[in-house]
């Protein structure tokens, strides 16, 4: 820091913010440097590293698969079922902690300055917090989840609630109502408050010591509170690698898997043959797609290509809501907001409750899944939140997405189940998640329920797949950045090597086996990383208390 | 002949700027042109500035010096914000140019932080429908 930028109590065009005092300029550790004709300007020692841990834990898959796949297979159940009460206590923290800032009064502290305006318009902000990091779920988990609680055989019923099919498979129609209510609870409790709380405290963490600390735009920033000077050293350094390392193995396995999926989806819509070949065609082409939207920019690319997904999506949403009958599912959205609301308690209780299957193999599994996936997310969501006040900020990145993901398990959920209760022997949602357990199939199972299947199943793929588009490319811009020690300006070979490179990575996994091995051990990265977020709490609140105490000597009335 | 000049600057290279300056300065006086030092930030913190308003005044800082070092007259700076200045900065100088209604751009061709796939002055000029004058960093 240059003693020329101490702006306390002078009030600037932007507003006050209360800037961090430190030697450390951005890019003072990097190389710039040109190999041929493409230039380069990457953080010393992080972007190395990174990139060969990368590489040596690919090749430790493809050589040892087995020992990989038994090592991180027995890893992932392992740890979500030891500390599964961690992660729910935790989970509970974070959404406690957002809700507690939105009525706090530093709630009015704004990300960027008192006086800043917002980088993004709300349709623009809201597509991009989709597209990152919740999209591809949506479209995967929001048939196959309700469907599997409603009817599962396997004893994974959320708090032992009552089953509506019985030995035989005959339908008990005084359980309907009961295990529809506490699907949808169920579902909703891992696609609201909690996951979108993860979000917000990795994402206000970032944007808060970004715009308003002024240090660059990396996860070790929110660390300074903590550690001080040391974040620019090798404490940093190995946040920042652990960083890139769970994001491009998270992007990559999740590519690999995809692509299996949509392949499964082509099979089963259009009679496409499953095979590596046309799984390496659909990594490549999604790659591809993510590669112009790289070049296009984050305003040209992929800002455009997340308002065409959720244009897509919200089309999905009416169609499946109109033709599953639009009374109903509003009356079950209704009511999945209650359930929600009467169960969300229940459900996220850490201890002393006996049903396992669900709570260990469901939801110690998402939450650290998400929490896994929240570096590369909420420093995503924090690089397109500038000018937002903190209660603003959580309120929508916390409580709006929750509404819609709610909105969203009501009607594929509820669609689903109900095409379970009106046909439970013919329907393809039962055939497919509860008889086979074939969750790839889930979703195009139930289109096949409402009119015009061909179309909309059609567009289920393509949305599946510009999802992944979406998550590639806003994931390679986040680890250029990091790689390039917070600068936003690298140059553009270097995010069209991350984006090349996280292809080639699934691709490698892909034939030669580890896809499965290599989640699993990103989804276990989830552990550690828990108990970072649980820090990054207090850097916020100490950042905040420092940014309002800078409000308040400034604004002489409120 | 010239009536404004903008010169885009980018200060976290201002060494390799000397010969574009000096240029930019000696036509401005040669025409009486007025001269707008154009930059471009980021929302984010930057090796520059840790806000935009910072980098604003920088940039503000470093005309008046122009003005005061190579003697250009009442000379004006323009800060842009870049939401991602590695892939849009071409399209923000001209929109820019379009804006400050500047009849003549000059500036180094080998700014290394603008030279990605191809050279930016030279993608500038290609697009662009005003002089355009590309200072090579040596002769």
């Amino acid at each position: 820091m240059t003693d020329d930028t101490n702006m306390q109590g002078i009030p600037e065009p932007e507003g006050d913010v209360d800037i961090i005092e430190t030697d450390y300029d951005i890019g003072q550790d990097n190389i710039e440097g040109a190999v041929g004709p493409f230039g380069f300007d990457i953080h010393n020692p992080v972007f190395l590293i990174s990139g060969l841990s990368v590489i040596a834990f690919v090749v430790y898959a493809l050589l040892a698969p087995t020992q990989a796949a038994d090592f991180f297979g027995w890893l992932r159940p392992m740890l979500t079922s030891t500390f599964d009460w961690f992660f729910l206590s935790a989970a509970n923290i974070f959404v406690i902690f957002c809700l507690v800032l939105i009525v706090l009064p530093v709630g009015k502290v704004r990300l960027g300055g008192a006086d800043a305006t917002p980088d993004y318009s709300y349709t623009g902000w809201f597509a991009m917090l989709f597209a990152a990091g919740m999209g591809i779920g949506l479209m995967f988990f929001g048939v196959l989840e309700p469907a599997y609680y409603f009817g599962t055989p396997w004893g994974d019923e959320p708090l032992g609630t009552v089953r509506p099919f019985d030995e035989s498979g005959a339908l008990i129609a005084g359980n309907v109502e009961e295990a529809r209510r506490m699907a949808l609870a169920a579902t909703s409790y891992h696609w609201a408050l909690h996951p979108w709380a993860i979000y917000a405290v990795v994402a206000l963490a970032l944007a808060l010591f970004t715009y308003n600390k002024g240090l660059p735009l990396s996860i070790r920033s929110a660390f300074y509170p903590l550690l001080g000077e040391r974040v620019w050293g090798w404490w940093g350094h190995v946040i920042d690698i652990t960083a890139v390392f769970a994001t491009l193995f998270g992007l990559a396995t999740s590519l690999g898997l995809g692509a299996q999926q949509a392949n499964a989806g082509l099979e089963y819509v259009y009679g496409v043959p499953m095979g590596t070949n046309v799984q390496v065609i659909l990594i490549i082409a999604i790659t591809a797609i993510a590669l112009v939207s790289v070049l296009r920019g984050l305003d040209g690319g992929v800002k455009v290509l997340s308002e065409i997904n959720m244009g897509l999506a919200v089309l999905l949403l009416l169609f499946v809501l109109f033709a599953a009958g639009a009374g109903v599912i509003l009356t079950e959205f209704g009511k999945g907001l209650v359930a929600y609301a009467q169960e969300v308690i229940p459900l996220s209780m850490p201890f002393g409750r006996e049903d396992d299957g669900y709570r260990q193999g469901w939801t110690a599994f998402y939450w650290a899944w998400w929490i896994s996936w929240s570096p590369f997310v909420g420093m995503f969501i924090a690089r397109v939140s500038r000018g937002r006040t903190v209660r603003e900020f959580i309120t929508c990145v916390l409580i709006i997405p929750s509404l819609v993901c709610i909105l969203w398990m009501a009607v594929f959920g509820g669609a689903a189940i109900n095409d379970m209760v009106a046909n439970p022997d013919t329907s393809a949602v039962m055939a497919n998640v509860i008889e086979t357990y074939s969750p790839e199939l889930s979703l195009f199972a139930m289109l096949e329920s409402l009119p015009l299947a061909a179309i909309t199943s059609t567009v289920g793929i393509i949305l599946v797949i510009v999802f992944f588009v979406t998550s590639s490319d806003s994931g390679s811009l986040v680890i250029d950045t990091i790689t390039a020690g917070g600068k936003i300006d690298a140059p553009v070979p270097q995010r069209v090597f991350w984006c090349t490179f996280e292809g080639l990575v699934a691709i490698a996994l892909l034939i030669g086996g580890g896809l499965a091995s290599l989640q699993a051990m990103v989804i276990s990265t989830g552990l550690p990383f828990t108990i970072v977020l649980l820090l990054l709490c207090v850097c916020i609140v100490m950042g905040l208390r420092s940014e309002h105490a800078a409000l308040k000597s400034t604004t002489p009335a409120e | 002949m010239f009536k404004h000049i903008m010169v885009p600057v980018d200060l976290a290279h201002e060494g390799r700027l000397d010969r574009a300056l000096g240029v930019a300065a000696d036509l401005a006086g040669h025409y009486g042109a007025r001269v707008t030092y154009v930059g471009v930030t980021v929302p984010q913190p930057s090796s520059v500035a840790h806000t935009p308003q910072e980098f604003a005044e920088k940039l503000s800082r470093f005309a008046a010096v122009q003005g005061e070092t190579r003697g250009v007259a009442a000379p004006a700076s323009h800060p842009i914000v870049s939401h991602d200045p590695a892939v849009d900065l071409d399209k923000q100088l001209l929109a820019a140019a379009e804006e400050l209604k500047a009849d003549l751009i000059v500036m180094g061709s080998h700014i290394p932080r603008f030279l990605d796939l191809g050279s930016h002055g030279g993608h500038l000029a290609s697009l662009s429908h005003h002089s355009v004058m590309l200072v090579r960093d040596e002769a």
